[in-house]
């Protein structure tokens, strides 16, 4: 009984992840900023795992940049967000694979309503069908990637080639992780741990060596504040959260940041520029700055990808303190190359160099 | 004057976001918004509770109600299962509806969003593309966003980037008809009629403040005006 108890309890807070058969559906944050992060994720499915992941070429934004900046209608998200379920349904998937934080709380929400409100539900397929004579079915599954990743995860550690320790000292390399937000803080069962216990990268860390740093502010929002970062007189908000963050973790000495949000990525690697350029802080060791990495990026260069092709030289922050911990080996020279190696010029005044 | 709690309630998030409020404060505590602005979500509830229709019209008009910046970390921690944060985008809807956002500072910067994310939703089909994040405009991006965008191709192509080309892929052409189709529900669904609405109450605020305002595009006065704006009394 009491176990019977114990696993109720529990269940609350562990999520179902489909095996197979994924439709991926972009971010419009991680694709401009860290498009080598979508590319890891197809291809380690596809080609590492096998498994089957279908991008339909006519998918879109689901707006929720602009619903969030509070310019586009509930009814327009949630009829923009029915159109990417009609593709799936046409295209003959169930689960679904959504590359953003940001949309994936869009999701949820739109999920949640029409579960709330199925008024809601019969309006947006009239609007849709109006719209584009389209119909749709609500998905069997819904992931975010890093769902799917963490499902995954032993399996990447089976294969790995580098572990998150220290090769020089034998010990685990320090972990923040930031969930984002919109993974889970607004409707928890959706979150792999909920709001309470997010396990989603903490999961993935362990599981490839590290060890999790649990400091003051770690659940504290990274400072998108949406309207609060899209326009230039407010981006005092943004920074100073995303600063309250640094300064709260730096004791720890982390030896670097993982994300689950490209938002949050971003923010946590390009206010870490700013924050230096505006008092001439820094929150690493000896001076550095400290490295911010995607979940794709962290799997990938567990599983020995050229940190190049997954694009880590173009965060403002750079990685080389961290794959000199790891032991990754890597070719200065093929840094700022293209894909058929043709030398390009060297950026100059990027951070960690 | 309009019955602002009645125009609430037709709003789904209004009815998910607010049932009875206690005014214990915790959303203040844990608001990121209430820690860097002079802002408290719970005096907001408070009021918008109340139903004082005065009150509820002072909000819309005011910076207030700009302040949060829906992370929703109100919507965990609320024992009594309201989020702030939804009532906060219903009041923010109604105040763009009714017009009152261009009556404050921080409403006013509803413009400068339409005219950059909204107007790349049709454009391009995404709310953020790397073209589109212009190093004038955003210079906390660094040096590395520079050099990406000066070497997009080449940066884009090594990275499994599609940029300018149709099919699937990181920043793919989104095709014509899908991004028709993005019109079309927006026209159905009244997103299309809520850009216009801004589009108005802001042409007409220009024109107030004697400021120049173009139809399209971010290279006018207004524009700039709003964009950078900031008369440093949001924060005690």
């Amino acid at each position: 009984m009491e176990n019977e108890g114990k696993k109720r309890v529990w269940s609350e807070y562990q999520k179902e992840i489909a095996d197979d058969h994924f439709f991926y559906v972009r971010s419009c944050i991680r694709q401009s900023f860290f498009p080598g992060s979508e590319q890891f994720f197809l291809d380690f499915m596809r080609n590492g795992l096998g498994k089957d992941v279908f991008e339909n070429p006519s998918h879109t934004t689901c707006t929720g940049i602009g619903y969030h900046g509070d310019i586009v209608p509930i009814e327009t998200i949630m009829t923009v967000v029915a159109r990417h379920f009609a593709l799936m349904k046409e295209s003959g998937y169930k689960n679904i694979a959504i590359s953003c934080v940001t949309s994936f709380g869009i999701y949820t929400e739109i999920l949640e309503t029409w579960k709330h409100f199925p008024e809601q539900l019969e309006r947006t397929r009239e609007f849709l069908f109006k719209a584009t004579g389209r119909e749709f079915d609500v998905p069997e599954n819904m992931a975010h990637t890093s769902d799917i990743i963490y499902k995954f995860r032993d399996e990447i550690a089976s294969r790995a080639k580098y572990r998150l320790i220290n090769h020089q000292t034998g010990e685990p390399l320090k972990v923040v992780e930031h969930i984002g937000c919109h993974y889970s803080k607004m409707f928890p069962k959706h979150g792999v741990g909920g709001a309470e216990f997010p396990r989603v990268l903490s999961g993935m860390a362990e599981a490839w060596g590290g060890e999790i740093i649990d400091y003051p502010e770690r659940r504290h929002c990274c400072g998108f504040g949406f309207r609060q970062y899209l326009v230039q007189a407010n981006r005092g908000y943004s920074v100073s959260n995303t600063a309250k963050k640094f300064a709260s973790m730096e004791p720890y000495k982390p030896d670097f940041i993982l994300t689950n949000c490209p938002g949050c990525n971003m923010f946590m690697d390009k206010w870490q520029y700013t924050i230096r350029e505006m008092e001439g802080v820094t929150f690493g060791p000896s001076g550095d700055s400290i490295p911010v990495l995607t979940y794709e990026e962290l799997a990938g260069l567990v599983l020995g990808y050229n940190p190049w092709n997954l694009g880590l030289q173009y965060h403002m922050v750079q990685s080389e303190p961290l794959l000199r911990k790891m032991g990754v080996e890597f070719d200065p020279e093929d840094k700022y190359k293209t894909k058929d190696g043709v030398q390009m010029p060297i950026p100059r005044n990027l951070i960690n160099c | 004057m309009e019955n602002y709690t009645e125009l609430l309630k037709q709003d789904i998030r209004f009815k998910e976001g607010l049932n009875a409020c206690m005014n214990c404060g915790v959303c203040t505590a844990i608001c990121p918004a209430a820690e860097f602005y002079t802002y408290d979500p719970r005096k907001v509830i408070d009021m918008v509770q109340s139903g004082d229709n005065d009150a509820i019209g002072e909000l819309l008009r005011s910076d207030t109600i700009w302040y949060c910046g829906e992370c929703m970390s109100c919507k965990t921690r609320c024992p009594r299962g309201n989020t702030p944060g939804l009532v906060i985008m219903a009041l923010r809807t109604l105040s763009q509806k009714t017009g009152l956002f261009a009556e404050s500072e921080k409403g006013r910067q509803q413009f400068a969003i339409k005219r950059t994310v909204g107007e790349n939703i049709f454009r391009y089909g995404y709310c953020v593309a790397s073209y589109a994040v212009n190093p004038d405009m955003h210079p906390e991006q660094g040096p590395i966003w520079e050099y990406i965008l000066n070497h997009t191709h080449d940066v884009f192509e090594r990275l499994g980037g599609k940029i300018d080309e149709y099919g699937t892929g990181p920043l793919r052409r989104i095709p014509e008809d899908a991004r028709d189709e993005l019109k079309k529900i927006f026209e159905v669904t009244g997103g299309t009629r809520f850009f216009e609405s801004i589009e108005e109450h802001s042409r007409k605020k220009a024109t107030e403040l004697g400021l120049e305002f173009k139809d399209e595009g971010t290279d006018n006065e207004y524009f700039i005006e709003v964009y950078t704006a900031n008369n440093g009394k949001h924060t005690s």
